[in-house]
């Protein structure tokens, strides 16, 4: 049975789609068979992330409704052969989303794969709860500002109680959290909440904090999830975050402004 | 003066505020806002009271508390100086 990851966030544009994309390749790197499905039907972003736009035939709403297999609407990444892509729909309308269909693909997927990676919409509509209805994990992403923190919370409480595994009275869904866009240096000049407060208000487990970084913007310019960016900053977080998920004990990194030495300051080091 | 304003700004402590309010709007959330009449009671309990002092318009919250058995109504009417 393969593990089921939702990756979600009650407020939209806090990156969750960069962390799916992210946190299925790191998985795929470390050898496990692994897919990636985009639940935001009607928006279709994470094939954009993943660089495989061009080759979308069919979606995931085309395999519920029976217009393809799951073999047929699958995309094989190009970088790692462990890593397969659904992709959502940009058309169709999120009815299309019912739970008998999507647990049916998710049970196909199960046989196939490890782990199965939901990149859920913002919110808490369809696509969402579809996405979190089944999950054995959850990462709530959030960023250390007020309206996100707040969603995050209210997700959280959403998430303990509509799933599949409260219904079915099985041990809760594993919740984490995962703390994205964080500036030291913003947090240092008492302009941004810190890490303790997010986690103050929030007291989920920690799996990570991903710096804001410019290598993002760059992964998805680039259609390359950034965790392949080794030298940045974000994507040594990402990987970090991934090695915690699968049980490893690393300290976090980036949490602090990097004071650059005499020798870095002179030649912009 | 403006040399000292510089000086302030430099610590900002809007992050302290963003902490505190969120505090208590998730308190709040979490007590899964009260039962449904209570922003019609808050906006009657308003007119009244305006009717006799000159208050703000949030001069007045109303929240249901529960202990144990207990619910508890509870009102605040900040007067004006
Ligand atoms: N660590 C980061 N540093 C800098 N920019 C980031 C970071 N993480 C995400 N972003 C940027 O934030 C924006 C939103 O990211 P993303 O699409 O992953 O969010 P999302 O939660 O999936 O959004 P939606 O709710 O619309 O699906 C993008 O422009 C992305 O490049
Ligand atoms: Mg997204």
């Amino acid at each position: 049975m393969a593990r089921i990851i939702v990756v979600t966030s009650g407020k939209g544009g806090v990156g969750k789609t960069t962390t799916s994309a992210a946190f299925a390749m790191g998985l795929a790197e470390r050898g496990f068979r692994t897919v990636v499905i985009d639940f935001d039907v009607g928006l279709r972003n994470l094939d954009l992330i993943m660089g495989c736009e061009r080759r979308v035939v069919y979606d995931f709403v085309n395999v519920i409704q029976g217009d393809a297999n799951v073999g047929q609407a699958l995309i094989k990444d190009k970088r790692s052969p462990n890593l397969f892509i659904l992709p959502a729909s940009q058309t169709r309308d999120k009815d299309a989303l019912t739970v008998e269909g999507v647990g049916q693909v998710l049970e196909e997927l199960g046989r196939e794969f490890e782990f199965i990676v939901c990149d859920s919409p913002a919110g808490i509509e369809r696509g969402a709860t579809m996405a979190m209805y089944f999950a054995d994990d959850a990462i709530v992403v959030t960023n250390p500002e007020v309206s996100s923190v707040r969603d995050s919370d209210r997700m959280i409480g959403i998430l303990s109680s509509k799933s599949r595994r409260a219904e079915q009275g099985q041990e809760g869904i594993r919740e984490f959290l995962l703390v994205t866009r964080y500036s030291p240096e913003r947090v240092q000049r008492g302009e941004m909440l810190a890490l303790e407060d997010v986690q103050e208000i929030l007291s989920l487990d920690l799996i990570g904090v991903i710096p804001e970084s410019s290598a993002v913007l760059n992964a998805s310019n680039a259609g390359s999830p950034v965790i392949l960016d080794r030298d940045s900053n974000a994507g040594k977080a990402y990987s970090d975050m991934v090695a915690r998920y699968l049980g490893e004990d690393l300290p976090h990194r980036f949490l602090s402004v990097e004071k650059k030495g005499l020798f870095g300051r002179l030649f912009g080091g | 003066m403006a040399l000292l304003d510089f000086f302030r700004q430099r610590k900002s402590n809007s992050a302290a505020v963003a902490k505190e309010r969120l505090q208590i709007l998730v308190a709040h959330d979490r007590r899964g806002g009260g039962p449904s009449y209570l922003p019609q009671l808050q906006r009657d309990l308003l007119q009244v009271i305006q009717k006799y002092v000159a208050v703000d318009n949030d001069a007045v919250t109303v929240n249901v508390e529960r202990d144990g058995g207990q619910e508890i109504l509870e009102l605040n009417i900040v007067l004006p100086d």
